[in-house]
């Protein structure tokens, strides 16, 4: 069965080409995922990710529980309403999952997950929590649309009340605040600035219906791509999975390893794999000649082979970028080789982050 | 339902050819190809001068979402192909059936156009899909 979120009508009015995405009837475009990604870029776009998963944690044991569940450490988060990024692995080292988690009080957070992996993830989240006094919510009444872009906040702020207003007033990126019905994050996933607001299902409509009247454009999940891959940022099930090591996928930042008293999962593992030093690195590619990288081709470098995670052609940039897993001896500015179409194509290494508020960071 | 302009052939994997009439073919892809492939970003066109025959992979249309071959839809000598999807490959997306046309052959033997599919021929094809 193909699940739909409550704002489906409002796609189809706009437009919408309808794909199956994991399960859930979701926008791809509705029309030009170029023109939407241009719009996130230059002005203001916003996403139905009413797909993804709340889940809040509560009780007593919250906050030992997610200093165990999850490789970043949410005893950093001391202020309300502050996020954290982080991984979800397995005894072994695999990441089950990427999410965000957002901190209210020592006995009170939210995290939100990936619409793929969800029963996957409330399966092993509700397993690791036996023995620990908390209670494990799912939030399905909510729905959630990001609106992200250099004239995201100010379009915004058009629909918000005086007292939404002075809630979000100076918020700094990665806060949340619930501000009346809304439940507005300065988190994003363009490398834009821009909020995601989570808000009760049966309002959503009409909060899209006074976006689309504001000038905010539709965007499907096909700018999302665009856009997040410029922004370096990873897509679960692609640049990350339970076979790869948040060493190999450009998350070792996001582990905590300071407090040596705590044992997160995979932490053995993970630690085993830092001291060897063998793990896969996790790169960007830039390839400035016609034709565009994509998920899966082969990555040629004199410390052996890599794949591509994620390509595709950057509509910033006018040229393709990817990210790629490589042999962690390859050197940032070098030159590798992708077996594109029987030929062999010369591509860069670099950080993998390609465009920042609008602009080329590399 | 796509436009399927009924003076063009077509094949079934989504090539139209405009008879010149002049022992020349136009040829590009249809509306309802393009929409498929979604926002075109590289067009890789043949060269002029090439042999090609039916069947072969003469170009290549690169989309956001996928690489996808074009065929020759017919036999012959490549005599000219659209320079301006160089630098505008969205043309291919705004006008399929007109200034996002791909190539034109010098047709070997002007009796292949009849093996081609009408438009008619060429909505069924579609509807199967």
């Amino acid at each position: 069965m193909t699940n739909k979120t409550v704002l489906h009508a409002k796609h189809l009015e706009c437009g919408a080409k309808m794909v199956d995405f994991y399960g859930w009837e979701m926008p791809i475009n509705y029309g030009s995922q170029i023109e939407e990604h241009h719009a996130v870029r230059t002005d203001a776009g916003m996403f139905d990710v009413s797909h993804m998963t709340i889940v809040d944690i509560q009780g007593s044991d919250a906050k030992p529980f997610l200093r165990r569940l999850v490789i970043n450490d949410v005893a950093k988060l001391e202020v309300a309403g502050k996020a954290l990024y982080t991984g979800m692995c397995n005894e072994e080292g695999g990441v089950i999952d990427d999410l965000i988690v957002y901190f209210y009080s020592d006995t009170e957070y939210r995290l939100v997950v990936n619409s793929a992996t969800r029963e996957k993830d409330l399966a092993w989240i509700n397993k690791q929590a036996e023995g620990y006094s908390v209670t494990i919510t799912e939030r399905p009444e909510f729905a959630m649309i990001a609106i992200q872009g250099p004239q995201a906040k100010a379009k915004v702020a058009t629909l918000l009340t005086a007292e939404q207003t002075a809630a979000v007033d100076g918020m700094k990126p990665f806060f949340s605040v619930q501000a009346g019905d809304l439940f507005i994050a300065t988190t994003g996933y363009t490398g834009e600035n821009g909020y995601e607001i989570a808000l009760p299902a049966d309002m959503a409509a009409d909060f899209w219906q006074q976006l689309v009247d504001a000038g905010v454009a539709p965007c499907g999940l096909g700018a999302r791509d665009t856009l997040r891959l410029e922004a370096g940022m990873n897509l679960y099930g692609l640049d990350m999975d339970e076979t790869v090591s948040p060493l190999a996928a450009n998350m070792a930042w996001t582990i905590a390893w300071d407090d040596e008293n705590r044992n997160f999962i995979g932490r053995d593992v993970l630690a085993a794999q830092r001291a060897a030093g063998d793990q896969h690195k996790l790169v960007g590619l830039v390839m400035e000649a016609k034709g565009v990288l994509r998920t899966g081709l082969k990555v040629i470098t004199e410390h052996g082979e890599g794949v591509i995670t994620s390509g595709t052609f950057s509509p910033t940039l006018g040229h393709s970028i990817a990210m790629a897993r490589v042999p962690r001896a390859v050197k940032l500015e070098e030159t590798v080789q992708v077996e594109m179409r029987k030929k062999l194509v010369d591509v860069k290494v670099i950080r993998p982050s390609f465009v920042r508020n609008g602009k080329k960071v590399f | 339902m796509s436009n399927i302009p009924s003076e063009l052939k077509y094949a079934t994997s989504h090539e139209w050819v405009r008879n010149e009439g002049d022992g020349t073919v136009t040829v590009g892809i249809t509306e309802h190809a393009q929409g498929l492939l979604g926002d075109m970003v590289f067009v890789e066109l043949p060269d002029v001068g090439d042999e090609v025959a039916t069947g072969d992979d003469v170009a290549v249309a690169e989309s956001v979402k996928a690489a996808s071959d074009i065929y020759a839809p017919v036999s012959g000598e490549i005599i000219e192909v659209n320079e301006d999807l160089e630098d505008s490959p969205e043309l291919v997306n705004s006008d399929a059936f007109g200034d996002g046309w791909l190539f034109k052959v010098k047709l070997d033997d002007a009796a292949e156009l009849d093996a081609l599919l009408d438009a008619e021929g060429y909505a069924n094809s579609i509807d199967d899909e």
